[in-house]
């Protein structure tokens, strides 16, 4: 238990939110606005299952925002000339996934700082989609939006692929011995060096499959409006590095757990709508996300502080 | 005369390593005082309590006549204690001038610099320890050695009257040290006390007015050089006898099983080596820090692959160029210092003994827990490894139990060769026992170990052979039973290769 009780403490303050709402404002609760949340949410909650397994190689990736509009407007680009879904996403994810391999390289090839590395990609692909696009939305086909189904009928699909891959991901963590390399890696390269594992080859499949999540959450944000946004993503990678760290990962590498991340999703995900059926005024929720991130990093301070005494 | 530094009875523990157990030393003004002992005879401790960077459990320290009771590195400073490392420790990016001013110039943060001024102190420090050393330049673009006279000009500057030089010539040619040992005579001249830490009798004969050895954290005895012959110093280093901890030897070594023909490499300084090593045969490799034997080691494991010679295991030669076929080959390497290289100290014990087997026990990559802590399990009950169970985590064992699950995750490679380097560093007596009667039954079974220790007793005590090594290759080689005042003379490079 008390291996998990960062976990726990999360998922125990968003269940005391959520009943304070449910007996201030039951609001809160009506079927349809939760729904709209909840599929909004969905592609955070892919993109911050992959930073989260970034995080535990004990690296970073702060393009995934600029990536997730470049694999919008492709996506919208593609739709617009009749490709069907399946190609699309296959498209996307392809994209994504050379993204990241090209992060990967610069990172695992060249032993860069991951930091430096994505910070350059993220300004070359927004600039570079600024220069290609001119800022312009995309129109998509008539039967892109909610894959074609009702707006109800799409969004439970949204918030069912996101939790289907969260589930998957948090399975595979558990039972593949690919995933517990990276824990092993993020949390002494040089031990699992010596352990005759490839640290580096390690460090490269992350960052690819993080750009394959982050191609496939762009889709997910792509049918829940009629046209593609280039300046979407924007703040994505720094909601996702949150979630991930309120959520238990720890940022110096090694720790973390997918369910643990869920959890951080949702509280931060929670805190707006909170403080609007609260009455509170929505200017305090960026301040009060801060306070939720700051007391997470504190408390991992504190808890190693205590393991090295 | 008062001595600079009088040291009485001065214990230090770290939890249940007593790493001084009572030393007494004293430094007159105009002398150099040569410090001799093994590895872990307690030198650098002793060391870190005259800077003040650790602080005495017992025992009191005199500095100019005056007793010292709360000695910080700063206070260290300002009575006149400089101390010059085997790695300097300068700034790289600043100039020659800044890191001497850095050291010397105590002001508030506002002070104005005065840059010419700086220059022309630096230059003229640097002038009288006769180095040709520019004080504009950085002192990244300076040699090691030319490093060390920088901090020489520093201690110098500081007005030290009592400096320390911890192995100076380690890294130095003929040439520099002959400068090294000038400005040493210098400073004794001007009556300065120098503690000088080396492991080169020659040196300790050529420069020191006296000699202290220690052992095993006690002080053995201080002599005159002039009154002193090398036999009888490495006599008083190596006093251990070998003790009943360590299990008889009683099997036969079978096959050859690993043989190395002029094995080197450049990258690491391994050059030459020649060596064989038989089933069931536990190979001692004796020799100071910096031999080279890690070095070796990480040769064989393919770490640093071997650019010279050849390797043959059972007769076949093979190109290891990485762990992974090395470990294909049936090598196995525990490296020293477990917690930075061994165990993962934030996964479990099982996560952390599969490690290296992942392939086999888990064919797909899927994980087989049922598999896994069968195997935990079994290496647990085997190697008696006290944990609360396999799930615990790595960083909740004792060192002696870390060291027992980084042997079982190579044990569970089922390697036909183990290199083991430093197995019981930092582990207390009990477990230390427990690991001899593990390597010694391993070797029963028929496995090549090869083993790298700096713990002399431990090497005599284990060992069916002790080859030694110096400067990356191999200097001699001993049977069992082989007298520790030899292989230490061996060590220090007193004696040549001699047939086994």
């Amino acid at each position: 238990m008390q291996k998990y009780s960062r976990e726990l403490t999360v998922a125990g303050v968003l269940a005391a939110l959520l009943l304070v709402l449910a007996v201030t404002a039951p609001a809160f609760y009506e079927p349809q606005p939760l729904l709209s949340r909840l599929a909004r949410e969905a592609p955070t909650l892919v993109v911050a299952c992959g930073i989260a397994l970034v995080m535990v190689t004990r690296q970073i990736d702060i393009s995934i925002g600029a990536l997730f509009a470049v694999c919008g407007v492709s996506a919208g680009l593609l739709a617009s000339a009749g490709w069907p879904l399946a190609a699309v996403l296959a498209a996307t994810v392809f994209v994504g996934a050379l993204v990241g391999a090209i992060n990967g390289v610069l990172v695992a090839g060249l032993r860069l700082p991951s930091i430096v590395v994505t910070l350059a990609t993220m300004v070359i692909l927004r600039e570079g989609l600024r220069w290609w696009q001119q800022g312009a939305f995309i129109n998509l086909p008539d039967a892109w939006q909610w894959f074609g189904l009702s707006q109800k009928g799409g969004q439970i699909t949204l918030i069912g692929c996101a939790l289907v891959i969260l589930a998957v991901l948090a399975w595979a963590s558990r039972h593949l011995a690919g995933v517990r390399f990276l824990y092993a890696v993020g949390s002494n390269a040089e031990a699992a060096r010596l352990a005759g594992l490839r640290p580096q080859w390690m460090t490269l499949a992350v960052f690819v499959f993080m750009g394959a999540l982050t191609g496939g959450a762009a889709l997910m944000n792509v049918v829940q409006s009629p046209q593609v946004d280039p300046k979407s993503g924007t703040g994505l990678e720094l909601n996702a590095i949150a979630a991930a760290v309120v959520g238990g990962v720890a940022v110096s590498g090694g720790r973390g757990n997918l369910w643990g991340v869920f959890a951080g999703v949702l509280l931060l995900a929670c805190i707006n709508p909170a403080l609007t059926y609260l009455h509170v005024e929505a200017y305090w929720e960026k301040a009060i996300q801060g306070a939720v991130i700051l007391l997470a990093v504190i408390f991992d301070g504190l808890r190693n502080r205590r393991n090295l005494s | 005369m008062a001595p600079l530094l009088q040291l009485t009875n001065v214990t230090k523990s770290f939890g249940a390593v007593r790493a001084l157990r009572g030393v007494s030393f004293a430094l007159q003004p105009g002398e150099v005082h040569a410090l001799l002992g093994e590895n872990g005879a307690g030198k650098s401790t002793l060391i870190k309590v005259i800077t003040g960077a650790h602080a005495p459990d017992d025992g009191t320290i005199e500095i100019g006549g005056q007793t010292i009771t709360h000695l910080s590195p700063n206070k260290a400073r300002t009575l006149g204690i400089a101390c010059i490392y085997q790695q300097p420790a300068l700034f790289p990016d600043l100039s020659v001038a800044e890191n001497i001013a850095l050291r010397l110039e105590r002001t508030s943060l506002l002070h104005r610099v005065r840059r010419s001024q700086r220059d022309t102190h630096a230059r003229e420090l640097l002038h009288r320890i006769g180095a040709e050393i520019d004080p504009a330049a950085e002192v990244r673009s300076l040699s090691m050695p030319e490093q060390q006279l920088v901090e020489i000009a520093c201690a110098l500057g500081a007005g030290a009257k009592i400096v320390i030089m911890d192995e100076p010539t380690a890294s130095l040619t003929q040439k520099e040290q002959h400068l090294l040992f000038a400005v040493v005579r210098d400073l004794r001249t001007h009556g300065v006390g120098v503690i000088y830490i080396s492991h080169r009798l020659e040196e300790i004969f050529a420069l020191a007015d006296r000699v202290t050895v220690l052992r095993d954290g006690e002080t053995v005895g201080t002599n005159r050089v002039d009154e002193i012959n090398e036999t009888a110093l490495i006599r008083m280093m190596v006093g251990r006898e070998v003790t009943a901890i360590y299990p008889p030897a009683r099997n036969t070594p079978g096959e050859t099983r690993l043989a190395l023909r002029g094995l080197g490499c450049a990258a690491s300084g391994v050059r030459g080596i020649d060596l064989e090593l038989r089933a069931g045969e536990i190979v001692g490799l004796a020799g100071l820090v910096g031999a080279g034997r890690t070095e070796l080691a990480q040769t064989l494991f393919g770490l640093t692959p071997a650019d010279a010679g050849e390797i043959q295991l059972g007769g076949q030669t093979v190109r290891i160029d990485n762990p992974r076929t090395a470990v294909a080959h049936g090598i196995a390497y525990v490296p020293e210092d477990r917690r930075r290289h061994g165990v993962i100290l934030e996964m479990p014990i099982a996560a952390n003994i599969t490690m290296a087997i992942h392939s086999q026990i888990f064919p797909g990559g899927w994980l087989r827990s049922a598999a896994e802590r069968k195997l935990t399990l079994d290496f647990m009950r085997d190697l008696e490894v006290k944990a609360a169970g396999p799930q615990a985590p790595g960083g909740s064992l004792s060192g002696g139990n870390q060291q027992k699950v980084a042997l079982a995750r190579w044990l569970a490679t089922q390697p036909r060769l183990l290199i083991l380097d430093e197995p019981t560093q930092g582990v207390d007596v009990g477990a230390k026992s427990e690991i001899y009667k593990i390597i010694r039954q391993l070797a029963a079974e028929g496995l090549a170990v090869l083993m790298i220790s700096s713990d002399l007793p431990e090497v005599l005590g284990m060992s069916d052979r002790v080859v030694v090594m110096r400067g990356g290759t191999i200097v001699a080689e001993y049977p069992r039973g082989a007298e520790a005042h030899e292989v230490m003379a061996a060590a220090l490079g007193q004696k040549q290769r001699e047939a086994a």
